[in-house]
């Protein structure tokens, strides 16, 4: 009996515990957000957006400095790796690819999934609807610059598991079709985000209408200069642009460039802060303080986890916060290159017309009356960060010209006539080959962050990376209204831009070509990833890097004019005059070398003019034809 | 000790056994031969103009063997023996590759079984023809004649062409590839038929009292360069 009240007993326990047989196993879990319970709340969505945010890719970013050291724009001073960039001959056909289809599906499924969400506001919907689409028109540009035309997918597409793929394998678009989508989608979105001028690291119209100038921009130059390398386009399409759609690209660029100019976004401005025109110039970069310039960035905070090394790496070596620094060191190529106040062009006078070089007191002087960005982007020898003076000098040069110098920063050697050893090189070089110096003579100076920490491997720097500014955009429609014919109108854009550099005699109508708008674009933006872009669009890039390596001569002609090739950085060395009893005692002289470690030059194929769709991709989906040019 | 010894040996057996199991020989057929016209080799860049073999059946798409041709205009490659395609695909390479009516190079079917020979006959747009080359008073000099092969609508029109001197065999325009180059652009040629070019010889660190010249030619709307043969000249 005592069994059997037992078995009872269990048994009811059991059948108490249980739920019903067909509910056992749905159990919501405690871990995981179901899609209703995530499109719900805005602050959810949001953190789904900062995810796709944060999955952006840039070609030169302050997150990967190697990005930014190629060109011979500067070289790059480090043993090993990168240094790669200076040995090579040749760009690999893969270089800059980008096919990334797990975002765009991503973005697909999250546009998809809001759609359908019930609970959020109207306002809140359209907004992060807004931003899902800027965001996948940003990826889609930044493939189409890359690829030419890819697949474009607009819906989150799922497999069906009966072994057949051929529905989910799309045929490339062709570009055209690919500007034209991103044209529309900004133009679509952009009166649902924010026209506010402090909506930086989120999409706002004001990035709405930078990224469709330029995407129009982009199209626009395809098209008409497309003609000077007819082997550079396919059948379909797929690469290149028809001549006669140039026109109405040119039209849409300046108009929505002027939408944001004449203020419809929100009042954007030039940066013009400092009286200090260098200063200025480098400041608009680290100013995060409502910085009226920067449109779309993407943002840094410290203590956040997201923070960057670009200080850290960069940083001039001497007295550095870290053990690094000085990794980008500017190229002579890209400092000649900026212009001299009279808006003409000239190589830094090294020597008279004699022969003879030229001594100067200060080592800053040679640089003397030249566009203020010039300081601005490059650290000179003679000028300071952080309130230290970088100290950048090859050596002594004797009254009878040879040199007296070490090969370790700040090493020390008896002068001829004295007693003391005393130092003979500068404690940030240059040195070649030796890592971390100043091997081209300079360091860099754009994107550096003046804040104490910033060049500490713990703290980290949280200055942003600009993706859209006003300076780009003036320029922009500058271009676009060349090439439309409105030179005067051009010309009223670059004086603007220009004038805040300290070029204040204004160009005239005249005075704008192709040329010099490719120079503005250059002084500007250098290592903002804009260089490779920029020369692919006008079909100059392999005029630019043709493979020719260059000497002293090639390197001092013909500074400013697009047709010049610029194929391997050159090196400008500092050296102090060592000659007691003569009046040339103590000033400084400067000498061009070409760094030993130079031994490839810069070679861009017609096949690099759209990166290589590889095998594996074409494999899988037997519809995308291959880009021409490349084996 | 003893029984783990029990438990090596065969181990050790076995993965020795597994080795020779798990693999392939190596492809032994040699495939090997060179660009010519009318029995005439065309030297080409170095590492600039690719040719593709493609074998079929395994599933993926994409070439097998992706190479270059030597600067010399020749190839060799090692294979595995069995059916294969070679083209070069469109726009490399100086000459004229057969298409297809839709504008997709054509290919050549071998079938590979053993060392095999193939010499692959194009029509350069251009041939460099009667080469003198010479040295004196530190001064390379060469004189040839440029002669139009592909004329009418294919044809090309001379852009220019360089002379270029190096210390190595390897010669051309690239960084490693040339000491000094001197260049003559289209409106300078008056006569095809000879042309002649100098270049002055940079002092060699370390001296070498040979080098090595060859002409380039290079044409409108046309990444590759025709090169005459590699020549050594004594100073």
């Amino acid at each position: 009996m005592k069994k059997i009240f037992s078995i009872i007993l269990l048994a009811s326990m059991f059948a108490g515990g249980c739920k019903p047989e067909s509910e056992f196993l749905t159990v919501d879990p405690t871990n995981i957000l179901n899609n209703e319970q995530a499109f719900n709340d805005p602050a959810l969505v949001l953190s789904m957006l900062a995810n796709f945010y944060n999955r952006q890719s840039d070609f030169s970013t302050v997150k990967n400095w190697e990005s930014m050291a190629d060109f011979s724009e500067s070289f790059p001073s480090q043993n090993g790796g990168p240094k790669s960039i200076v040995e090579r001959n040749q760009w690999d056909f893969g270089a800059w690819s980008t096919w990334d289809y797990t975002l765009i599906r991503e973005l697909n499924l999250f546009l998809q999934r809001l759609s359908a969400a019930t609970k959020l506001k109207d306002d809140e919907k359209k907004r992060f609807a807004a931003e899902g689409r800027f965001l996948r028109a940003y990826y889609y540009f930044e493939m189409v610059k890359r690829m030419g035309g890819v697949p474009l997918v607009l819906e989150p597409m799922t497999w069906d598991y009966k072994g057949d793929p051929t529905y989910l394998q799309h045929a490339r678009t062709t570009e055209a079709a690919m500007y034209d989508f991103v044209i529309a989608e900004m133009q679509a979105i952009r009166n649902d985000l924010p026209a506010d001028v402090n909506v930086k690291s989120r999409a706002s119209r004001g990035a709405a209408l930078a990224m469709e100038c330029r995407a129009a921009l982009y199209a626009g130059s395809i098209a008409k200069y497309g003609g000077l390398t007819p082997s550079v386009s396919l059948p379909g399409g797929e690469v290149g642009i028809p001549v006669a759609k140039a026109q109405d690209y040119y039209t849409k660029s300046l108009a929505a460039a002027q939408l944001l100019i004449t203020g419809t976004a929100g009042t954007y401005g030039l940066y013009k802060r400092n009286a200090d025109l260098s200063e200025n110039f480098a400041a608009l970069f680290y100013d995060k303080v409502s910085n009226p310039e920067s449109i779309f960035i993407e943002d840094f905070k410290l203590k956040s986890g997201k923070v960057h090394g670009f200080t850290q790496v960069n940083q001039p070596r001497f007295g550095a916060e870290e053990e690094e620094g000085g990794r980008i060191n500017p190229s002579l190529n890209l400092v000649q290159a900026f212009e001299k106040l009279d808006n003409t062009f000239g190589p830094l006078p090294i020597k008279d017309g004699a022969g003879n070089p030229i001594y100067y007191n200060n080592q800053t002087d040679i640089f003397a009356g030249r566009d203020a960005r010039l300081a601005g982007t490059v650290m000179l020898p003679g000028t300071s960060f952080k309130r230290r003076q970088v100290d950048i000098w090859a050596g002594y040069v004797l009254a009878d010209g040879s040199v007296i110098t070490g090969d370790d920063r700040g090493s020390q050697k008896t002068l001829p006539g004295q007693t003391q050893p005393v130092q003979v090189v500068g404690f940030d070089g240059p040195i070649h080959g030796k890592e971390f110096t100043a091997q081209s003579g300079f360091y860099l100076r754009k994107y550096l962050d003046p804040t104490v920490g910033s060049g500490s491997r713990g703290t980290g720097s949280e200055v942003p990376f600009i993706r859209y500014r006003y300076a780009e955009v003036l320029l922009n429609a500058a271009e676009a209204a060349f090439e439309l014919g409105q030179t005067g109108v051009a010309a009223g854009y670059m004086n603007q831009v220009r004038e805040r550099a300290g070029l204040i005699v204004p160009l005239g109508a005249g005075d704008i070509n192709l040329g010099r708008i490719m120079h503005e674009r250059r002084a500007e933006l250098s290592f903002e990833g804009h260089i490779v872009f920029d020369q692919k669009r006008w079909r100059n890039a392999h005029v630019l890097w043709d493979g020719v390596p260059m000497n002293e001569a090639d390197l001092l002609s013909n500074i400013g004019s697009p047709a010049k090739h610029n194929t391997q950085p050159y090196s400008l060395w500092p050296y102090k005059i060592h000659h007691p009893g003569s009046p040339t005692h103590g000033k400084w002289i400067y000498r061009i070398i070409k760094s030993p470690l130079v031994t490839g030059t810069n070679r861009f194929r017609l096949g690099n003019y759209y990166s290589f769709i590889n095998n594996d991709i074409r494999s899988n989906n037997p519809k995308i034809v291959p880009n021409p040019n490349q084996d | 000790m003893k029984k783990r010894f029990a438990y090596i040996l065969p181990l050790l057996a076995l993965l020795a056994a597994s080795c020779k199991k798990d693999n392939y020989d190596p492809p032994q057929a040699r495939l090997h031969g060179r660009l010519v016209y009318q029995g005439q080799g065309i030297p080409v860049e170095y590492n600039q103009v690719p040719f593709q073999l493609y074998q079929f059946g395994f599933g993926k798409v994409g070439p097998v063997s992706n190479t270059t041709f030597t600067q010399e205009g020749t190839f060799s490659v090692l294979l595995f023996e069995g059916d294969y395609k070679l083209t070069v695909p469109n726009g490399q390479g100086p000459f004229l590759w057969k298409k297809l009516p839709d504008g997709r190079p054509d290919s050549i079917a071998i079938k590979i079984s053993g060392d095999q020979q193939l010499d692959l006959e194009v029509t350069p747009f251009y041939m460099i023809r009667n080469v003198n080359m010479s040295a004196a008073s530190g001064k390379v000099t060469a004189t040839f004649a440029l002669e139009k092969i592909v004329n009418g609508a294919d044809g090309k029109n001379v852009e220019r062409v360089n002379l270029y001197i190096n210390k190595t065999a390897f010669v051309s325009s690239g960084g490693d590839y040339s000491i000094a180059s001197s260049q003559k652009n289209a409106g300078a040629i008056t006569d095809p038929a000879s042309v002649s070019m100098e270049v002055t010889v940079p002092a060699l660190v370390p001296a070498q009292s040979y080098i090595f010249a060859r002409v380039g030619l290079k044409l409108q709307g046309v990444e590759d360069m025709i090169f005459s043969p590699v020549t050594k000249i004594n100073l």
